[in-house]
C-alpha cells in the first residue's frame, strides 16, 4: 500500500557508507597513519556479501548521479517523498568484522562522528545507530557511554551474524547500558563471515545468503530468549533489521512447545518465550516474506499482535518497489501503529522528542 | 461423586505408587512422603501414562545463571515430553490455565469408618483394624 499520511518513522534507512577517505579527519594521528601508510584506506570495507554496485544493492530510480549530493538525494528520494517525521539511519561498517579490536572500535568511532557531523547534524530527521564492534565488550561500552549523551542515537547496531548468538552473557554489558540510556539494540542482515552463513555449511551463492538471513534472525530470537537476555534487562527492546517478518510465528509456535518440556534447563524463562518475544522484539516491516494479502493478514495474527512491526523503507536497497511501502493486507487498525506509533513505544528516545543533541557535551576521548 | 476403597494404605506406603482402576478409570497413585496424589493415568498432552513420571522438584531462578530445585516431591514431570504438573492440583506449571492432569481427593480413612458405608469396597474385604486409600471420583 502506499504512504497515507504524513509524520512516519523509518526505522531502517541506510545513508551511503563513508569512503575511508571520508573517514580519515574522523580518526586521530595514530589511526590516521596506520591506516594510509598501511594502504588500508584502499579497502572498499564494504559489508556486503555482493558487489556495492548489484542491482539488488539500490532502486534504480533511487541510484545517484555521481556529481549528486546524497543528502538533497535522501530528502529527496525519501524524507520528502514519503513526508517522514524521523528516520533511523543504519551504517553497516566491514570494520566490524576486524579482528583488531583497537582498530576497529576506533574506526567504530569514527564512523559513529561521521554519521553525526555529516548527515545528523544537517538534517533534523535523521536518527543515528551507534555503531560497535562487538568483541571486546568493554570498547563497545565505551562507545555507548561516548554517545549516549547524544539523543540523537537512538540505538546499538549489531549484525545479525557474529562470532557467537547474540544471547549470550559476555553481551550483557553492552545491553545494560543500552537499557540503562533508553537504548534499542538494533540487529541488521549481515555477516562477519567468521563462519558460514549456514548451519550446515557454506553455500555457493549470494542468493543463498540472501534466504539464510532470515534464519540468522530466528536463530537469535531463540538465544536471546534462551539466555535470559530481558529478564537481565527488562526495559530492553531488539529491532530487527531487514530480518523478513513471515517466520515468526513459526518459529514462536516451535519455541514455546519444545519449552514446555526443556523449561528445567533454563529456568530463568518464566513465561512463555512467545510473550517475551512479542514484548521485547520488533522486526522492520522491508522485506515482509509473505506472498499475498491474505498471507500477511495471517502471519500478523499468528504473530498475536500489531505492535512488533516497524515501518521501513531499507533506503536505498532495492527491497519494495515503486511506491508500496508496505505490504497490503495489513488490518487498518495496525497501519498507524506500524507506521508511527509501535517505533515510538519501542525507541525511548524518540518520544522524549530526541533533543539535547546539540548541546550535549560529548567527551572526546579518541584513542 | 462416588467414593471408593481403593487399596489398604500399607499396598502405598511413602514413596511407592501404584495404578488402579476405579470404575473403569486408569488412575495413578502417590505417596510422597507421606501425602497423598490421586491422578488419571493419562498426560493431558500426548496421553502417556504419567504414573511412569518422575516425581521431583521444580526448577527456578532469579536470573540467567541461577538456578534452584525448590519444592521437592510436589511436582511430577510426564515420562514422554517432560511437562511438569503440581501434583497436589494437577496443573500444568507452564499453562497452568488451560493444562491440568485430572486429579482426585484421596485420603486415608481408617476401616472403622468405612464399615459404616456409604463406600463402594470393589476388591478389598474391608476390616476394622486396618486403613484403606479412599479416593472421590
Ligand atoms: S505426553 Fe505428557 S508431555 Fe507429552
Amino acid at each position: 500500500m502506499k504512504m497515507p499520511y504524513a509524520g512516519a518513522i523509518d526505522c531502517d534507512l541506510h545513508v551511503p557508507a563513508p569512503s575511508m577517505a571520508q573517514l580519515l579527519p574522523y580518526l586521530n594521528d595514530y589511526w590516521r597513519d596506520q591506516i594510509v601508510n598501511r594502504a588500508i584506506d584502499r579497502m572498499p570495507f564494504a559489508m556486503m556479501s555482493y558487489p556495492p554496485n548489484a542491482p539488488i544493492s539500490m532502486r534504480a530510480d533511487w541510484r545517484l548521479q555521481s556529481t549528486a549530493n546524497p543528502l538533497e538525494a535522501l530528502r529527496a528520494h525519501v524524507l520528502d517523498a514519503l513526508d517522514l517525521k524521523f528516520a533511523i539511519t543504519n551504517v553497516i561498517h566491514g570494520c566490524v568484522a576486524l579482528h583488531n579490536d583497537d582498530m576497529a572500535a576506533a574506526l567504530c568511532r569514527a564512523v559513529n562522528d561521521w554519521l553525526r557531523t555529516e548527515w545528523l547534524d544537517r538534517e533534523p530527521r535523521l536518527r543515528g545507530s551507534i555503531l560497535i564492534h562487538p568483541q571486546d565488550m568493554s570498547q563497545a561500552v565505551a562507545e555507548i557511554e561516548r554517545l549516549a549523551p547524544d539523543h540523537r542515537f537512538v540505538q546499538v547496531l549489531l549484525l545479525a551474524m557474529g562470532e557467537r548468538p547474540l544471547g549470550r552473557r559476555e553481551f550483557f554489558p553492552v545491553y545494560e547500558a543500552a537499557e540503562r540510556h533508553g537504548l534499542v539494540v538494533a540487529v541488521h542482515a549481515g555477516s562477519t563471515y567468521r563462519y558460514a552463513p549456514t548451519i550446515v555449511g557454506w553455500p555457493c551463492y549470494q542468493f543463498e545468503d540472501y534466504v539464510a538471513q532470515a534464519q540468522a534472525f530466528e536463530n537469535q530470537t531463540v538465544s536471546l530468549s534462551a539466555e535470559g537476555v530481558f529478564q537481565r534487562c527488562p526495559g530492553l527492546k531488539f529491532v530487527f533489521l531487514e530480518s523478513g517478518v513471515s517466520w515468526l510465528p513459526v518459529t514462536m509456535w516451535r519455541t514455546d512447545k519444545t519449552w514446555r518440556g526443556a523449561r528445567p534447563e533454563t529456568p530463568w524463562v518464566d513465561r512463555w518465550p512467545s510473550e517475551i518475544i512479542r514484548e521485547h522484539i520488533r522486526l522492520t516491516t522491508q522485506p515482509f516474506d509473505a506472498p499475498d494479502p491474505t498471507a500477511v493478514a495471517q502471519v500478523l495474527d499468528r504473530i498475536g499482535s500489531d505492535e512488533i512491526l516497524l515501518f521501513a523503507t531499507d533506503y536505498p536497497h532495492w527491497q519494495f518497489d515503486g511506491e508500496d511501502v508496505l505490504p497490503d493486507g495489513l488490518p487498518q487498525a495496525a497501519v498507524r501503529k506500524i507506521l508511527i506509533d509501535n517505533a515510538l513505544a519501542t525507541y525511548p528516545r524518540l518520544a522524549q522528542r530526541a533533543i539535547g543533541g546539540e548541546t550535549a557535551a560529548i567527551k572526546e576521548d579518541v584513542r | 461423586m462416588s467414593r471408593h476403597v481403593v487399596c489398604p494404605a500399607d499396598e502405598l506406603p511413602p514413596g511407592s505408587r501404584k495404578v488402579a482402576t476405579v470404575d473403569g478409570r486408569e488412575i495413578a497413585l502417590f505417596n510422597v512422603e507421606g501425602r497423598l496424589h490421586a491422578l488419571l493415568n493419562r498426560c493431558p498432552h500426548g496421553g502417556a501414562q504419567i504414573c511412569k513420571g518422575v516425581v521431583t522438584g521444580i526448577a527456578k531462578s532469579a536470573g540467567p545463571g541461577d538456578y534452584r530445585l525448590e519444592r521437592h516431591g510436589e511436582f511430577l514431570r510426564c515420562p514422554w515430553h517432560g511437562w511438569e504438573f503440581e501434583l497436589a492440583t494437577g496443573q500444568s506449571w507452564c499453562d497452568p490455565r488451560s493444562t491440568r492432569l485430572r486429579n482426585y481427593e484421596v485420603k486415608l480413612e481408617a476401616g472403622a469408618e468405612l464399615v459404616k458405608g456409604p463406600y463402594v469396597a470393589e476388591r478389598y474385604p474391608v476390616t476394622v483394624e486396618d486403613a484403606y486409600v479412599v479416593i472421590d471420583l
